[in-house]
């Protein structure tokens, strides 16, 4: 039984359907006369709209901003002091932000005829000067984004250590300028939704692929001013999510207004395209940072001031201010740094929003200050592992509060940066280094260690700490398990790790529990999957339901056993007690067909329990994780090839090591996708210039190397099982530990690339520049 | 995004084929594998008015080998090359290269043919097929022709093929069997289109000393004899023997004028050149 339960290696109970093609997203559901949407977007990045044109025959088929009456704009407010408040209307109304944006909705029986409608439509518009690169957004002069926010800067969020008398008798001055591509989260499934109204009900019905549907529905009420009983929200299987499906947009609100009006169901799915050019955009941070160093590594302080490009409009629910305001907190990582100083702003430009994508502002971070590691590495002649292990919080310092008041429950940092150092066999790559490559290329060793906060306790809107999440959890009649939760599995493997820890507490068979999530219906309120929070949240809020619903399951066993109910145990789909055992079958056919055998004092509230559950700190339950990589590098022609990735990670207890397994590979194929591969270049227009996955990169399969997984597990002190959150991490060290190898490897070269994706090209141009400066030198 | 409307023939035959595309009057399009034409549709980039289905017509998957050269049908798909289950006259050059060509779903279904009508400048078949010296049927309301494979593609996407003209076949010499050859092209991840393309043909017997650069923005450079530009006869270590100023010379002529392409070309052909002349 033991081997169901949390810790084991379970393969996935929902893979049986997706793997034979049976799974159900939504562009495999139906209803009847449903119709499609296809929209109208900006072909330009910033203009004033003077008119949408409208065919006469087309009138009807048509919608505009003037149409949508009664729909209120998206206010996607951060409480942080000073955030500057943009208001994003569903369709455009008077001023195009960005290429892409929605303008007008059209209706027909297909996608094709939609669209065949949206080319007949055309638009007349003055163009006004676009804000394209985040640093000019900043200038004076600048074109405003937005009127109401001043200087192009949503929020500043603000560290002020007293650097300036460290800087003073620092021995050691490290600087760098580094920069990360705006990406395109890219799960295969778009986004896509079907809203209908259902009379019966006299409810809105929206089916739609989303990581959170209870706060969309609170959303879609604010904005459709309904109340929130009229609304149902339905998440059937996602396709991946990654943040790209913890959103709430333009499209989704159209459509719903359309159901409201037209009483017939009605679809928009995105395409590649749409999510291209128009959506799905993330990352995008600019550094500059100084450290301050003693001759060992150590870092005495750190100053930095950051940017990110958060586009056109605050994007709900997360805002335009989660990256500026997790630059700022994160970027100092899991090292003890005495003095930091650091200003993030978070700047408005005519592009697509940025929205938080798997470790929203973390890889970035981890790539900033990796890469200034390894630099003050170089500066002082020391291995870079050893300069980590210099500056990290030690295990002894646990729990440890940082320069930003991040609190780090537990782990042990430097013996998963050792792991790594091992994993990747650091001395024999030091070794391979000295002898020549007979292909020619250069090898390269890099490494990252980060710490992330994990299911810390916001509210998806991000205004106020979540005190809750809930689960509920039946035995059914026939004695088997139903958890149901508002979270949504989102390819993490809920349908099971949850099941799991229904199995661990009741004593159930995996095949006796079935976890039913996605509906608004019928779970409680979650703010959904996102922030590595699943098994910290949900997983505890199961937890606790299961443990109650277990007593009361106990209680009754211990009647039919005549025996006390401190007595029993829940093993083996039984309750054993001193002699003898009752199946939790019997237990259940007792209370629900046969109750008046049982004694007279049994709980009324019955076996059904709604669990509730918080971790005793709701700032984050800290991980640990070492990324370690070997590349080779061809300096012809710029190619990177990664021969070797070991991935250290303490997410505490693992309640399925299996799928923990299965999250990093996910998250550092992504990971190398920001390293080497993706980016969305725009030019001087704001035209994006990646259209279709032939432009826009991402790693395939010969791009993923074997990935070597090696766990430790510290369990949290403030958790359920001591579980941390693990979904994010992934993606999170690869960008720097790779960026650092390829460095690594161009050292000789005397060449250190500071952006990333570090793509052939950027390698070749690099290697240029050197040599034209060293012809420069020599001639001298 | 989803196509606009079209008009759809499958052609039983040439004639058929032929006499559909010249009706159509530059609104028609023939449709073989689809994999380039299908997603330009979807995008809505090409919105012909009809389709002409040419996969069902038997000449185009047929395969034909004669004494000194071998006719394959437009048809024929870059599996069937790489996969081998057509004659090889290239001393499996050609198998070679169909195997890097994209991914193996789009390889079951692209065709040789199309691809060279398509005249993606960064495609493999736009760069080998000239090196090989083949030479390309076709056939219009007009009649038949043959076309040097060197004198296709005009530049990007633009071909010498008119409207209602197929390409029936690519007529492929026979190499002897002391030829060498060297293909190198460089992408960033496997299946991606390439961002530069270095081959080297040498047939003594047939007197066939050839190179070409490709992938290029634009038609590929095919140099007939690579005399000069390897700074004398096929021999052993050929790539050092490259004649970097003269490469670049050529690009200069194109007018390419992209700092990546220039510092590609040199190493793709000098990487064509090594395995060409390896021992």
């Amino acid at each position: 039984m033991a081997s169901n339960g949390v810790g084991a290696r379970v393969r996935r109970k929902e893979d049986s359907r997706f793997l034979y093609g049976e799974g159900q997203y939504i562009g495999d559901l139906r209803f009847p006369r449903m119709r499609d949407v296809a929209f109208v977007r900006s072909p330009v990045a910033h203009a004033r709209l003077k008119a949408v044109l409208i065919p006469e025959h087309l009138r009807s088929s048509v919608f505009i901003a003037g149409d949508l009456a009664g729909v209120l704009p998206l206010r996607a407010i951060s409480p942080l002091p000073g955030f500057q408040v943009s208001e994003q209307p569903a369709l455009v109304t008077d001023k195009i932000r960005q290429v892409g944006e929605l303008i007008a909705m059209c209706v027909a029986d297909t996608r094709a005829e939609a669209e065949d409608i949206a080319a007949q439509v055309s638009l007349q518009y003055d163009e006004l000067p676009p804000v394209i690169d985040m640093l000019e957004a900043q200038k004076p002069g600048a074109p405003l984004v937005h009127d109401t926010v001043k200087g192009n800067v949503y929020v500043n969020v603000a560290y002020d250590g007293d650097v300036d008398s460290v800087a003073k008798t620092a021995p050691v001055k490290v600087t760098r300028s580094v920069r990360t591509a705006r990406q395109v989260m890219s799960p295969i499934e778009c986004r896509g939704f079907i809203a209908q109204w259902d009379s019966r009900l006299d409810q809105l019905i929206l089916h739609g692929a989303t990581q959170f549907p209870h706060v969309v529905r609170s959303g879609l009420a604010q904005v459709l001013q309904v109340p929130e009983l009229k609304i149902r929200v339905v998440s059937p299987d996602v396709g991946g999510g990654f943040g790209y499906k913890a959103l709430l947009a333009g499209e989704e609100i159209c459509l719903c207004w359309l159901a409201m009006h037209v009483k017939y169901p009605v679809r928009w799915l995105e395409d590649r395209r749409e999510m291209l050019v128009a959506n799905a955009n993330c990352r995008e941070h600019y550094y500059d940072m100084t450290a301050y160093a003693d001759r060992t590594g150590k870092i005495l302080a750190f100053d930095a001031k950051a940017i990110v490009d958060t586009g056109s409009y605050s994007a709900y629910p997360f805002t335009a201010a989660i990256e500026a305001s997790q630059v700022s907190a994160i970027l100092p990582g899991p090292y003890d740094i005495p003095v930091y100083r650091c200003v993030t702003s978070a700047v408005a430009t005519n592009k697509a929003p940025q929205l938080p994508y798997r470790g929203v502002a973390r890889p970035g971070c981890c790539y900033a200050m990796e890469l200034m590691v390894d630099a003050i590495a170089r500066e002082i002649g020391r291995e870079p592992h050893e300069v980590r292990t210099v500056n990290l919080v030690r295990p002894e310092q646990m729990p440890y509060d940082n320069v930003t008041d991040k609190h780090f429950d537990s782990g042990d940092y430097p013996q998963l940066l050792r792991m790594a150092v091992e994993g990747i066999d650091a001395s024999g790559v030091r070794a391979r280094q000295r002898r020549d490559e007979s292909d020619g290329r250069l090898i390269g060793l890099g490494m990252s260690i980060f710490s992330e906060q994990t299911g810390h306790g916001m509210t998806a809107d991000g205004k106020r700490r979540v005190l809750y999440e809930q689960t509920f959890a039946r035995l059914t009649p026939d004695g088997r398990l139903e958890i149901r939760a508002g979270i949504q599995n989102i390819g993490q493997g809920l349908e099971t790790t949850l099941a799991q820890i229904g199995s661990e507490i009741l004593g159930l068979d995996l095949e006796d529990i079935q976890v039913k999530l996605g509906d608004t219906e019928t779970s409680p309120y979650s703010s959904g999957a996102w922030g590595s929070r699943g098994m910290i949240w949900a997983g505890g809020a199961t937890s606790r339901a299961c443990k109650e619903l277990a007593a009361r399951v106990a209680r009754i066993g211990a009647a039919l056993l005549q025996t006390d109910k401190d007595s029993v145990r829940l093993r083996d789909n039984c309750v054993f007690g001193p002699s003898g055992s009752v199946s939790l079958r019997a237990i259940a056919q007792a209370y629900y067909l046969s109750p008046g055998e049982l004694p007279s004092d049994i709980d009324a509230h019955g076996l059904e329990v709604t669990g509730g559950f918080s971790p005793s700190c709701i700032t984050g339950i800290h991980t640990g994780s070492a990324h370690a990589a070997v590349v080779a590098v061809d300096p012809e022609t710029g190619a990177v090839e990664i021969l070797d990735y070991v991935v250290a990670e303490d997410a505490g207890t693992l309640v399925n090591p299996m799928i923990v397994d299965g999250q990093i590979f996910g998250g550092t194929a992504q990971g190398i996708g920001s390293a080497l591969y993706e980016q969305m270049p725009f030019d001087k227009q704001g035209q994006p210039l990646a259209s279709t996955l032939a432009d826009y990169l991402l790693p395939g399969s010969a791009e993923v190397p074997n990935i070597r997984v090696l766990h430790m597990e510290t369990p949290s002190p403030y958790t359920e099982f001591g579980i941390k959150g693990v979904g994010e991490g992934g993606a999170i060290g690869p960008a720097a530990a790779i960026a650092n190898a390829v460095n690594d490897a161009l050292r000789p070269l005397h060449v250190e690339i500071t952006e990333i994706p570090i793509t052939p090209r950027r390698i070749l141009h690099a290697l240029a520049a050197r040599r034209l400066a060293n012809n420069l030198e020599h001639s001298q | 995004m989803k196509p606009a409307r079209f008009d759809y023939a499958r052609a039983a035959s040439l004639d058929e084929a032929t006499k559909l595309l010249s009706e159509a009057g530059g609104t028609g399009k023939a449709l073989a594998g689809s994999q380039s034409l299908g997603p330009m549709l979807n995008l809505r980039i090409a919105q012909p008015e009809l389709l002409v289905d040419v996969t069902s017509i038997p000449e185009l998957t047929t395969v034909a080998e004669h004494r000194d050269h071998v006719d394959i049908g437009a048809c024929i798909t870059h599996a069937d090359i790489e996969d081998g289950r057509i004659a090889d006259p290239s001393l499996g050059l050609l198998s070679y290269v169909a195997g890097g060509i994209a991914y193996r779903a789009v390889r079951n279904r692209g065709t040789v043919g199309g691809s060279l009508a398509h005249a993606d400048p960064a495609a493999d078949w736009v760069s080998v097929i000239p090196l090989l010296g083949a030479e390309l049927l076709t056939q219009s309301p007009r009649g038949n022709r043959s076309i040097a494979a060197d004198r296709l593609m005009v530049s990007s996407f633009v071909t010498t093929l008119a409207a209602d003209e197929l390409i029936c076949a690519i007529r492929v010499p026979k190499v002897s069997a002391r030829s060498r050859w060297g293909f190198c092209k460089f992408n960033q991840k496997v299946g991606e289109f390439a961002h530069c393309i270095g081959g080297i043909l040498y047939d003594p017997d047939n007197r066939r000393y050839r190179a070409v650069i490709g992938a290029i923005e634009t038609a590929p450079i095919v140099i007939v004899d690579a005399t000069e530009l390897f700074s004398g006869p096929f021999g052993p270590d050929l790539d050092k023997r490259l004649d970097i100023k003269a490469l670049l010379a050529l690009l200069d002529d194109k007018e390419i004028t992209d700092d990546y392409t220039r510092q590609l070309a040199p190493v793709a052909l000098k990487r064509a050149a090594r395995q060409a002349s390896a021992s």
